[in-house]
């Protein structure tokens, strides 16, 4: 994983997929079907954070499902939806809330994203086996960035 | 010294934030929606944060996302560019609560000069010309007869909660003044559910000259003379010059030494312009402050060959203004160039730019942050470029401009480019005799390509 402090231009090219890593901050995948995730609201009121909004959203990304896949079958990749400091675990001595091949549904707590001293834990919007974490704990992410993948029920 | 600047803009004003930035050697974050992810500030900057999806409300316009992106990468200072927050106190005052500096005004010195009636207060005490208006709202016919008198025909009544032209009448005489005050009212009831009115001074025949003005923290001011931006349509500015066909010595000392008055008189801090309105009777008036860095600042930096974007960030470190005044030795002129199409009205123009060449030599300057093959995303302003050209005559600058016009090439899209060629060969402008009332008489059919 890239670290914070590395300013380097890095491209790795495979055939389903495509890493451009500008910094640490600004990876972006050009395929995988998006399903942006929802959170609980804890103390920021973001629009994008209501039910109404966001299970609009699965819809338009299922169509982009169905003509591109990730490598290694079908997968859903969960992006942040928000800019902050990615945490595995509720704190420093706690348990991660997931690890790779849970099983989650929709609700369980994946993460905890911290911007400003508030936290904003991130909950799934799907069921399905979490195949891989991409972020390291404790790294800053930013909107979109992609969190997780997972294999849906 | 400033380490990391975050710019909390998108577009040329961005870019051209970077560019100072990078030349004093201070690294650069940009923010981004997820419509700009393909932009030039994105590709030039140190590095980029992505804050949220295309609308404005989410993403350049929203404090949280923008003081997330500043603490995971540790920017030291904000600039906010022009629009969206750079203007808003709360923002100013939310960086300051965290210790990040905001490359602008103190959160009180933007409340004083935002609210119209504040700010007008706050000139008249210190002495700055305003223009002459009512006490408060109107009461009733007689009221505004009376007030009239004291103010001095003609007049403008106008709606308090008005916008947009709706609820005013000008009134050139006492025997118009029953009629004009009941349909304003009327009409004030109409739009917006609230029929106050007040009462101003109606400038005749009124130029748009506002004077460039930087202040350190240590209360310190110092102008940087004018720029007319009279050629407006529906109070957009077209073209912006310096320094104005309207002003002589006299009158650029006296209005600029006003300025001064005014940036001290709230201990003002950062750049900033003072809008005045003049008349055809050579008298100027207040009309309002703007706490940020402008659109058309080019102008004044060709003409005085100064940095304000780097004068920003050195009054923002706590640097001392040198403090003398700076008066234009050369002349420049600005045509803001926006994805709109003269021919239909001005009406946006977006879409990918197929085909981009910007006019360049002696004495060009093109701001821009569009490329061939960029798509203009419509969620933002539609300004794509602004082309400056500087010589030493008015005259040589509107040659400049007409070369540089016919040389500026955009396809894809449609552009304001034919209008400002017009523009360029019309008698009145050439004269430089023109108001604010300017574009309302302009012919738009006949434009070249």
């Amino acid at each position: 994983m890239v670290n914070k402090n590395n300013i380097a231009e890095l491209t790795i090219e495979n055939q389903d997929f495509r890493i451009k890593i500008k910094t640490a901050l600004a990876a972006t995948y050009s395929t995988q079907a998006p399903v942006v995730m929802q959170q609980m609201p804890q103390q920021i009121a973001m629009p994008q954070m209501q039910q109404a909004a966001t299970s609009e959203k699965p819809q338009t990304t299922q169509e982009s499902a169905k003509s591109e896949e990730a490598s290694g079958g079908n997968t859903i990749t969960i992006k942040s939806p928000i800019v902050g400091t990615f945490y595995r675990s509720p704190g420093p001595d706690k348990d991660v809330f997931v690890k790779v091949g849970d099983e989650i549904g929709v609700g369980t707590k994946l993460c905890i994203i911290e911007a400003m001293k508030l936290f904003n834990e991130i909950e799934s919007e799907h069921s399905g086996r979490i195949v891989k974490i991409l972020v390291d704990d404790a790294s800053p992410v930013e909107y979109d960035q992609p969190l997780f993948l997972i294999e849906p029920k | 010294m400033f380490k990391k600047i975050l710019i909390a803009n998108r577009g040329e004003i961005a870019l051209r934030i970077i560019r100072t930035a990078k030349e004093m050697g201070i690294k650069t974050v940009a923010v981004y929606s997820t419509a700009d992810k393909d932009s030039l500030p994105v590709r030039f900057a140190d590095e980029a944060v992505c804050i949220g999806p295309p609308s404005s409300k989410e993403s350049y316009l929203s404090i949280p996302k923008i003081m997330a992106a500043a603490e995971i990468t540790n920017a030291d200072a904000i600039h906010p560019g022009y629009g969206f927050l750079s203007e808003n106190d709360m923002f100013s005052e939310i960086c300051a609560k965290y210790g990040i500096k905001f490359i602008g005004p103190t959160p009180d010195q933007i409340r004083k000069m935002g609210d119209k009636i504040t700010a007008k207060d706050t000139m008249k005490k210190a002495g700055v010309p305003v223009v002459p208006g009512s006490d408060g709202l109107l009461k009733d016919v007689a009221d505004a007869k009376k007030q009239a008198k004291k103010i001095g025909y003609p007049v403008i009544v106008k709606a308090t909660a008005g916008g947009g032209g709706k609820g005013m009448r000008i009134v050139w005489k006492e025997s118009e003044m029953e009629s004009a005050f009941s349909t304003a009212s009327m009409e004030a009831k109409a739009s917006f559910s609230n029929d106050g009115l007040y009462m101003e001074k109606f400038i005749e025949e009124p130029r748009h000259i506002e004077i460039q003005v930087a202040g350190d923290r240590y209360g310190k001011a110092c102008h940087l003379s004018e720029r007319d931006c009279s050629i407006q349509r529906r109070h957009q500015k077209l073209v912006e010059e310096s320094p104005s066909p309207f002003l002589d010595d006299k009158l650029r000392r006296k209005m600029g030494d006003a300025a001064v008055k005014a940036a001290e008189s709230i201990a003002y801090e950062g750049v900033g312009t003072i809008e005045f309105l003049t008349d055809k009777h050579r008298n100027f008036y207040f009309m309002e402050m703007n706490t940020r860095i402008q659109v058309e600042h080019p102008v004044t930096e060709e003409v005085v060959d100064f940095d304000l974007i780097k004068e920003q960030i050195k009054i923002a470190m706590g640097d001392k203004i040198s403090g003398k005044n700076y008066f234009p030795e050369l002349h420049a002129m600005e045509c803001r160039i926006n994805a709109e199409d003269p021919r239909k009205n001005f009406s946006p123009s977006p879409g990918k730019i197929t085909s981009f060449h910007s006019p360049k030599g002696h004495g060009v300057r093109v701001d821009t942050a569009v490329y061939a093959g960029y798509t203009i995303p419509q969620y933002y302003d539609s300004m794509i470029a602004k082309l400056i050209c500087k010589a030493r005559t008015r005259e040589e600058v509107i040659l400049k401009m007409q070369r540089a016009l016919d040389e500026f090439i955009v396809e894809g899209i449609k552009t304001t480019i034919p209008f400002h060629k017009k523009l360029m060969k019309d008698e009145r402008f050439r004269a430089g005799v023109f108001d604010t009332s300017f574009m309302n008489s302009f012919d738009l059919s006949d434009l070249p390509e």
